[in-house]
């Protein structure tokens, strides 16, 4: 039961506690999940606003599924609450609650048609056999599956078994949408298509939407707010270009995108002795063949061809940096100036600051 | 040129051990066909020496061979069903939940098969007359049940454990009921699997002499029970028509269930996975 009928809407209203504001799409509060015996989510917090996409963005075993499977229901957590548009569903079994997922492998129902599999959460509501009918062509329409209405999904292909299972996903009207590493099983092309038909459509109706993925550029380029994941924690949650710009922590430093690590200082200039952590993006590497101010003299020891931008190994006299430069490479041992732009800080793996050049 | 020679005698190998399992498999129901019709076949004529439909005419005519035939088809159906009803929730148990003794029950489902039967029988008899089961249909039925239930159990349940989960929770997420889940998608799902631990009982209490004749004789003789009789009272062509007839419903039923349990949708959907 996920479509919120006129009766239930109604009795939704009066709910939230803080009724000043609206509530959030989803909230998780103090969340926690042990699994045989070791802790896989610990004291979760995690508020994504009505119609925001959010990605939970780690490496493999870090919860990001385990806090998914709980949203949804299939899981009951061991301690703290679950919300959805301001109603608490911590309780519910995941029939009855108005969420919907995607699964990874698609999870369609391969003794029914594609047409049957879209109309299953439809028929369970009671609706008359013409008003499933209508609802059914006009997702399949809206997913440009139509064509495959009476196909069953084992003859069809990946990409399209995907827009099956977001269709079926979709005619439940769910306050919140739910993805498991949605294109994981889609070639690499495909995946980029996918991803935006998903965001596109997400946009478009306007449902609060939870995506769990392993692929940072996934998760950067569709979502309003990633949360990165570690160890059953949310190390940052911020909007992806905050969260390149300034991680703030190391893990997640290290974890998107590249980063040159040194432990030490930054002076401005050069990485220098000291407490802490320095972490520089190679793109905050510029390189050039004539002196530059807070340059200093390197070699090239290696340039990686990467298309449309190439990644040098430059050795100054203080540290090794990797950068990417754009246009004609330098020549392999070619003598030039490497000058770092930009130096993120840490101390005991929280970031302190973000340095530009020439500031100390 | 070696090749050619040896492809040679691969091909006619392979003919040759075709040819002879034909004569293996078919060999018998041709003879048995042949005696059926023959009205008396001497050596050394290769084909009978007249033919005649007069032991059908027997074998119909006589009432206590009508009344085996009737018990058979009304018998072992009663015992596919109470051994779905039985069984089917038990392989569900063992494909779904860990519970303590999950194995020790699983091998346990072996011992009926384990023990000699006829040993078995005859202690179930002396139990069969302390609740006065002897000779009546429960008897037969609850009998021919112990030979169905390894089939109806452990089939059914590597076809349960086979259903993804996944599959399962979409259907829950969707907003659905566990029996829901469980009747629109677990068991169907299963189902042919389901088809062939069922074929397989039906056959197993088909097919069942023994324990049937210790508890049902003399009154409730079925297709296999009544064959001792024949056997030993009849012309060996009244066996060769009855044994035809003993055969006709396990051919029907594989015939019936082979489409579902072979191919389409139904097959495809385990790679789906």
């Amino acid at each position: 039961m996920t479509s919120p009928s006129p009766a239930t809407a109604v009795a939704d209203a009066p709910a939230p506690a803080d009724a000043a504001d609206v509530p959030d799409g989803l909230r998780l509060s103090g969340l926690s999940k042990v699994l045989g015996g070791r802790t896989i989510i610990d004291s979760l917090d995690l508020a994504v606003q009505r119609g925001e996409l959010v990605s939970l963005l780690g490496p493999s075993g870090c919860g990001k599924t385990t806090t998914l499977r709980m949203i949804a229901g299939f899981l009951s957590p061991d301690a703290g609450s679950i919300a959805m548009a301001g109603r608490d569903v911590t309780r519910l079994g995941p029939d009855k609650r108005p969420s919907a997922m995607v699964f990874q492998n698609y999870a369609l129902w391969p003794h029914l048609t594609v047409a049957k599999n879209v109309a299953y959460p439809l028929r369970l509501r009671r609706l008359s056999r013409a008003e499933v009918a209508d609802r059914v062509d006009a997702m399949l329409a809206l997913v440009n599956l139509l064509h495959h209405r009476d196909s069953r999904p084992p003859r069809i292909s990946g990409g399209e078994q995907q827009r099956v299972a977001l269709a079926r996903a979709l005619v439940q009207e769910p306050d919140v949408l739910l993805l498991d590493e949605p294109l994981s099983n889609l070639d690499a092309k495909l995946r980029v298509k996918v991803r935006e038909d998903i965001r596109d459509l997400q946009q478009r109706l306007g449902i609060t939407t939870v995506i769990v993925t392993h692929d940072q550029e996934e998760a950067l380029s569709i979502s309003d707010r990633v949360a990165v994941m570690n160890a059953g924690r949310i190390e940052q949650f911020s909007t992806p270009t905050e969260l390149y710009a300034r991680p703030a922590t190391e893990f997640v430093a290290t974890f998107i995108g590249a980063l040159n690590r040194f432990d030490g200082s930054f002076d401005g200039t050069r990485v220098v002795d000291g407490p802490g952590v320095v972490g520089i993006r190679p793109e905050d590497v510029a390189f050039s063949q004539a002196p530059r101010p807070g340059g200093m003299r390197a070699v090239v020891e290696r340039v990686v061809p990467h298309g449309h931008f190439h990644e040098l190994r430059l050795r100054r006299e203080d540290v090794t940096l990797n950068a990417y430069v754009s246009g004609q490479p330098p020549r392999l041992g070619s003598v030039g100036f490497a000058t770092v732009e930009a130096a993120l800080l840490y101390r005991d793996g929280r970031l302190v600051e973000r340095a530009e050049a020439g500031v100390a | 040129m070696p090749r050619p020679v040896s492809a040679v005698l691969r091909a006619s190998g392979a003919w040759l051990f075709a040819i002879v399992l034909l004569v293996f498999v078919l060999g018998p129901l041709v003879w048995l066909g042949a005696h059926a019709f023959a009205d008396t076949w001497t050596y050394p004529h290769l084909l009978p020496d007249s033919w005649t439909l007069r032991w059908w005419a027997t074998v119909f005519g006589d009432p206590s061979l009508g009344a085996s035939i009737q018990n058979s088809l009304l018998i072992t159906p009663i015992v596919v069903l109470v051994s779905a009803v039985v069984c089917l929730p038990a392989a569900y148990a063992f494909a779904r939940f860990e519970f303590p003794g999950r194995r020790l029950f699983l091998i346990g489902l072996f011992a009926t098969n384990a023990f000699p039967r006829m040993g078995l029988f005859a202690t179930l008899a002396s139990l069969y007359y302390a609740l006065g089961l002897m000779n009546t249909t429960a008897g037969v039925v609850v009998v021919q049940l112990l030979g169905t239930i390894v089939f109806m159990t452990w089939i059914p349940a590597a076809a349960f454990s086979a259903v993804p989960r996944s599959l399962e929770e979409a259907a829950r997420d969707a907003g659905a009921s566990r029996a829901r889940v469980f009747f629109t998608v677990t068991l169907r799902m299963a189902l042919p699997g389901i088809l062939v631990g069922a074929v397989m009982a039906f056959l197993a209490a088909f097919d069942e002499a023994q324990g049937t004749y210790l508890v049902g004789a003399p009154d409730i003789l079925t297709m296999p029970t009544e064959m001792y009789s024949l056997v030993l009272n009849f012309p060996k062509q009244v066996a060769a028509v009855f044994s035809i007839l003993l055969a006709i419903p396990s051919v029907v039923l594989l015939l019936a269930v082979r489409k579902h349990v072979m191919g389409g949708q139904l097959a495809e959907g385990f790679q789906l996975k």
